[in-house]
């Protein structure tokens, strides 16, 4: 008890094994992504949420092989750190993600509306207002 | 900077006074505007920030029986940078001018296309070395809480102040990053001439605000969270009562730094969005009031019943209560989207938030500087200017910010250099008396620091205890000795030290001291702070060889230092024995001299 640094007990360091694991786990899952761009035969949606769904899988993995983070006792406390970083990140993309649409929707800014019911009104009744614009409006 | 932040304050004022119809006033638009940026700037980050971040290096390390921060060379780091942003801000008084766009810098008008001259970078440098800075205090206190308490603190036996400096620090971790970030996208495109914010080429200007007040509104409770640690510890020790409702404080304090994170569209509801976003954040905005009402009530309940001394601290807590309760209800009164978009921009809104962030992280800061100035200094501060001081800053404050909600309603907008309605001026007159007032209050407390150096020996804290306190940072001599605990604490009890003094363990020395491990002092903090600022004047002025030199010496200092090995050596028993020894007999002088007049130190009046 007579030092003035923390101690830095609770830290557990992992093996061999479980960093060669979450280093082989890291390359299957950033060559995923690779394969699905270079063959490019499947649908665009389909390969985007593939490189997202990758993406998460490897964050996770990071976490648990590279800064061993589980559910035991010594780690609970940076679960807790992890899950309110998880919330506010979500709060705050998601947040921000929703107010700029939202700003971007009520401009009228075209390229977002296309496809939304309130592009379908909004785009309505401008064409009621202009007649002679109707065919501009579609792009 | 509490001075150089007042006198744009006041300097304002005074040209609000007499810039109506035909008189321009003294000052041009051009610099009145760069007047009301630094004010801004200067009295969140280089006043408030620096105020509670020093006094919680004074008391968190005590609080949790600590020796030292976890990480004391990145502690070394972050004053240097908070300084020489500082520096930077005051460079440019002399050196160039300050940023003309406001404290929060909106694009388009931050941009390099409206404002050329190197104003906006000079806020740009100093708010992103600054924030660096903070960010790593926040990294380096949240590290000591979590990882450096006495055994047998529990996290439901931490302190309050330090648990409110817990979630103070959650918030500067999750926060600050946010402000890089925004600033360097706007370095970016004032620099390379990129387009994140600009009007045209897919930039998107809006996100400017967005980003800057996911940073902004946390940071309005980064500085009020500490001010309510310290009512908190104020309040408890002078009615010398266990604090009321100790668990419902914490789990105000978390509500608060989650929900602090939810309600940063109120400062632009009037942007645009729908009604739907708007009135999301305003009822989260109305929420976020009830753990603050909470908390008012545990203040008001600990006072009850209680024998309450009316020391300078307990007068600022007390004007903190009522007025911090004015401002919170014309918080949510605008939190109202419909009301916000009358009152937005306006001077009422100039008057909330001087309303929430004098009363409610100065006063406490004042509260907090007259508490803990004993422990840092050994001696206490004169009451009788401390008081004066209280008066003319209470009242001041009033007769301020008062005539502001009245103008806010006439419809008087805020940052007005010059204006044409003869019905406002009686009101910014009588504001302008209440700036002088305020400015009584400054000079008294600086009368107060100097009555009290001369007078130093009969305010003397000989015991370590001044005001009989619950925690442990009382239970070490004033100042502490360098290595705080001789013997670090065990701990039985929420208010640690009132249980040793009750079991009548407290100040009871140990069969035989030990070394004491213990980090060296280094230059290098300083060496890097230097750097950093030559860095920021350089990119200020396009001196690129100098950044150059800037960048390239913090990191060689910061690798050196890195490498060096031989950070720490061992206090000898001997010494700490010799020290601690000094201190005992002290006390044994104190009690003798002290026994017939006042209650010994240990003696304890609890309810």
């Amino acid at each position: 008890m007579q030092h003035a640094h923390a101690d830095t007990s609770g830290a557990s360091h992992g093996t061999l094994k479980s960093y060669l694991t979450g280093f082989v786990l890291s390359i299957v899952l950033t060559v995923i992504p690779f394969g699905l761009v270079m063959n490019g035969t499947l649908p665009r949606s389909f390969i985007i949420a593939g490189i997202f769904l990758a993406a998460v899988v490897q964050i996770l993995v990071h976490m648990h092989y590279f800064l061993h983070l589980d559910t035991s006792s010594e780690q609970r406390w940076n679960v807790m750190a992890m899950a309110y970083t998880v919330l506010i990140i979500a709060i705050l993309v998601g947040g921000s993600i929703w107010i700029m649409y939202n700003t971007h929707i009520r401009m009228m800014d075209d390229s977002l509306m296309a496809g939304t019911p309130a592009a379908a009104t909004a785009s309505a009744s401008r064409n009621a207002a202009m007649p002679d614009m109707a065919g501009m409006d579609s792009h | 900077m509490l001075l150089r932040g007042f006198a744009d304050a006041i300097m304002m004022r005074a040209q609000q006074a007499i810039a109506e119809g035909p008189s321009q006033g003294y000052l041009p638009p051009y610099h009145y505007d760069q007047i009301f940026s630094a004010h801004g700037t200067i009295m969140i980050i280089f006043v408030a920030m620096p105020f509670f971040i020093g006094l919680m290096n004074i008391a968190v390390p005590l609080q949790i029986g600590a020796r030292d921060v976890a990480f004391p060379f990145m502690n070394a780091i972050s004053l240097w940078l908070t300084v020489i942003s500082a520096a930077l801000v005051m460079v440019s008084l002399g050196v160039g001018d300050f940023s003309h766009a406001g404290w929060t810098g909106y694009p388009p008008l931050s941009e390099t296309q409206y404002s050329p001259g190197p104003g906006v970078d000079y806020w740009i440098w100093s708010l992103q070395l600054g924030g660096i800075g903070t960010l790593m205090t926040g990294i380096n206190f949240f590290v000591t809480i979590v990882k450096m308490r006495a055994p047998g603190m529990t996290y439901m036996k931490l302190p309050v102040f330090t648990w409110a400096i817990f979630v103070t620090t959650a918030l500067i971790m999750m926060a600050f990053p946010v402000l890089t970030v925004t600033l360097a996208l706007l370095t970016l495109d004032r620099y390379l001439g990129m387009h994140f914010f600009t009007n045209s080429l897919g930039g998107n200007l809006m996100m400017f605000p967005n980003l800057f007040w996911i940073w902004g509104h946390p940071e309005v409770y980064i500085v009020i969270l500490p001010a309510f640690g310290m009512f908190s510890e104020v309040v408890a020790t002078f009615s010398q009562k266990r604090l009321f409702g100790y668990h419902s404080m914490i789990y105000a304090s978390i509500a608060i730094g989650v929900l602090s994170f939810a309600v940063w569209l109120h400062h632009f509801f009037t942007m645009g969005a729908g009604a739907d976003v708007n009135a999301f954040f305003g009822i989260a905005t109305m929420i976020i009031a009830v753990p603050t009402g909470v908390k008012i009530f545990n203040w008001l309940f600990t006072m009850y019943r209680g024998r309450v001394q009316f020391t300078t601290p307990v007068l600022w807590t007390l004007a903190f209560i009522v007025t911090f309760t004015i401002g919170g209800m014309t918080g949510v009164l605008m939190s109202v989207p419909a009301a916000d978009f009358v009152l937005h921009n306006s001077e009422f809104l100039v008057a909330h938030f001087h309303n929430m962030l004098i009363p409610g992280a100065l006063f406490g800061y004042f509260a907090g500087y007259a508490y803990w100035f004993p422990k840092a200094f050994g001696f206490r501060l004169d009451e009788k200017w401390g008081k004066r001081a209280f008066w003319a800053w209470a009242i001041g404050f009033l007769v301020a910010f008062m005539p502001l909600y009245a103008l806010g309603f006439m419809g008087m907008p805020r940052r007005l250099s010059h204006y044409d309605n003869p019905a406002w001026q009686p009101y910014l007159e009588v504001a302008a008396v209440g700036a002088v007032i305020i400015f009584v209050g400054i000079i008294c407390q600086a009368v107060q620091l100097v009555v009290s150096i001369k007078n130093r020996e009969a305010l003397r804290d000989v015991t370590g205890d001044a005001w009989n306190g619950h925690t442990l940072e009382w239970a070490v001599a004033s100042p502490p000795p360098f290595y705080n605990f001789a013997e670090i604490p065990v701990v039985h009890d929420l208010d640690a030290f009132t249980d040793m003094k009750e079991k009548g363990i407290a100040y009871q020395r140990p069969a035989k001291y030990h070394d004491i491990h213990m980090p060296k002092n280094t230059p290098a903090g300083f060496v890097i702070g230097m750097f950093a600022f030559a860095f920021g004047f350089a990119m200020v002025w396009h001196i690129w060889w100098l950044a150059l030199v800037g960048a390239l010496g913090m990191l060689v200092t910061l690798i050196v230092r890195s490498a060096n090995d031989d950070v720490d050596y061992y206090v000898p028993a001997a010494e700490v024995e010799r020290i601690e020894n000094e201190h005992h007999r002290q006390l044994a002088n104190a009690d003798a001299t002290r026994e017939d007049a006042e209650p010994a130190p240990y003696f304890v009046h609890q309810v």
